[in-house]
């Protein structure tokens, strides 16, 4: 675990420089192709420090706001509180703030940039289809993400893998201007195309390179063990995995960008080679195999699906 | 050279002793700070309780016995000292609220209330948090124990006075999906 949270940070890091380093090479570009010239470079840089500043600092809200989550308050949600705060409490760090997203795919996720900040939110569909074992398991797993400190990292990416998509676009955009007024004379329509199939050639698979570099599909599985740690009672989350993979609804305020903050895959839409690309979960049978060894052999465990 | 050796060996070992007493000082103060987290909930569970006596004595004020029996293990629960008494009030009041509890059964209209059901919710909820409080305490007390009774340790938490501490024992409520009936 502790290794973990060791390339938790390190990941972190070398994400933002990456990231830092994209929009300057962008800036550059920009500056080649348009009639911007090197100014484009210091307004990169700014671009670049401002926005990983921000998303450092105020990527959690920005999720929850894209997410359509609402804080809840203790009385409108009590059982939900009290839940999040024993597991708090298990687990040794400062309860985290509630939130609740109204849709009625069950669904759940986790946000914030260390223990003292933090944020889990949950669906509503979460609370109707779950007994109450499985939500407590559902909400120590999610409790586990906040103290592997998977969750800076997983709010980081949201917003740098949203970001890249829309510098992208930016970049396509002063291409055509640029392009615009050095070749007037026809033909230009073919070039663009392919300049535009270059660029999204590029970005589409760097972007989910980028998720699938930065979140460890083992994170999901750590995240599980540490959870039964927190129960103690590795069948609650077991047979709430079970369900959320049963349950075929698709979550519709997750997107490519956020699915990988989820306990199970938001989008739900399986196959595809551009899908697998952006799979960022183990699958479920797997993950419910591995709680069951938890719980040991002669443990009563709901039986397989 | 000899002398630089043995003056060598001699720092390495006090930085080790240093190293070990802090190790100890520190769970010591995590017991400390994990054990004023159960405190914190099983006061909100003696504040807690008053309030649902008076719910049910408004149905059942005949039931004088179950009443009683509550306020006096509440009662002795606030007042115990060690952790071994306060493990053992627990269990008693814990007893006592199950029969409280199997009182109200009888009266459908008094479960039916709001106020009842909040009771209830936030009993329950209290309940689940000692239970995780304890969980961390005593997964606490064991990592301090484990290495105040290891060697070399044990001869350090003598030499400064390490005193061993109680695990909080408490009857385990059955992993039962709580059925909350409207």
């Amino acid at each position: 675990m502790y290794e973990h949270i060791e390339r938790n940070a390190r990941v972190t890091w070398l994400l933002l420089a990456f990231f830092v380093l994209l929009i300057l090479a962008l800036g550059y570009a920009v500056g080649e192709v348009s009639d911007v010239g090197y100014a484009a470079l210091p307004v990169a840089a700014v671009v670049a420090g401002v926005s990983a500043t921000s998303s450092y600092l105020y990527g959690d809200r920005l999720v929850l706001a894209v997410s359509g989550a609402r804080e809840v308050s203790h009385d409108e949600q009590p059982f939900l509180h009290n839940t999040v705060e024993g597991l708090a409490i298990a687990a040794g760090i400062p309860k985290p703030r509630v939130y609740l997203i109204a849709d009625s795919a069950p669904n759940a996720f986790a946000t914030g940039r260390n223990p003292e900040h933090a944020s889990i939110a949950v669906t509503t569909g979460l609370l109707e289809k779950l007994d109450r074992l499985e939500l407590e398991g559902v909400l120590a797993h999610e409790m586990a993400h906040i103290q592997h400190m998977d969750i800076r990292l997983s709010t980081l990416v949201v917003v740098l893998v949203g970001m890249v998509a829309l510098v992208s676009d930016w970049f396509w955009r002063s291409m055509r201007w640029g392009g615009r007024r050095r070749s007037r004379d026809g033909g230009g329509a073919a070039g663009l195309l392919a300049l535009f199939a270059l660029v999204l050639a590029i970005f589409a698979p760097l972007a989910a390179q980028l998720i699938r570099f930065a979140v460890s599909r083992r994170r999901e599985l750590l995240a599980d063990a540490g959870g039964a740690m927190l129960t103690r009672y590795p069948a609650g989350l077991a047979s709430a995995l079970a369900k959320l993979d049963a349950d075929r609804e698709p979550l519709e305020v997750a997107n490519k960008a956020t699915a990988h903050l989820y306990i199970v895959n938001p989008l739900k839409e399986w196959g595809g080679s551009l899908n697998s690309l952006f799979n960022t979960h183990p699958p479920i049978e797997e993950r419910i195999r591995r709680l069951r060894d938890m719980a040991g052999p002669t443990a009563d465990f709901p039986p397989a699906r | 050279m000899a002398g630089w050796i043995v003056i060598g060996i001699v720092v390495l070992l006090v930085l080790y002793v240093v190293y070990l007493y802090n190790k100890l000082v520190v769970l010591r103060n995590r017991i400390n700070n994990a054990w004023s987290q159960i405190d914190v909930q099983l006061r909100r569970r003696y504040d807690l309780i008053p309030n649902l006596v008076e719910a049910v004595k408004g149905y059942a004020s005949h039931e004088r016995e179950v009443f009683e029996r509550v306020t006096e293990a509440r009662a002795r629960a606030i007042a115990a000292g060690s952790v071994g008494e306060q493990s053992q009030a627990e269990n008693m009041l814990t007893g006592a609220l199950r029969s409280l509890f199997a009182v109200a059964e009888a009266y459908p209209q008094l479960r039916a209330t709001e106020n009842f059901q909040q009771l209830q919710e936030e009993l329950s909820g209290t309940e689940s948090k000692i239970a995780f409080a304890r969980q961390f305490y005593n997964d606490t007390v064991l990592r301090y124990e484990n290495l105040r009774q290891s060697f070399p340790t044990a001869l350090l938490a003598g030499a400064f006075g390490f005193g061993g501490r109680e695990y909080f024992e408490m009857e385990e409520a059955a992993r039962e999906p709580v059925k909350v009936q409207f």
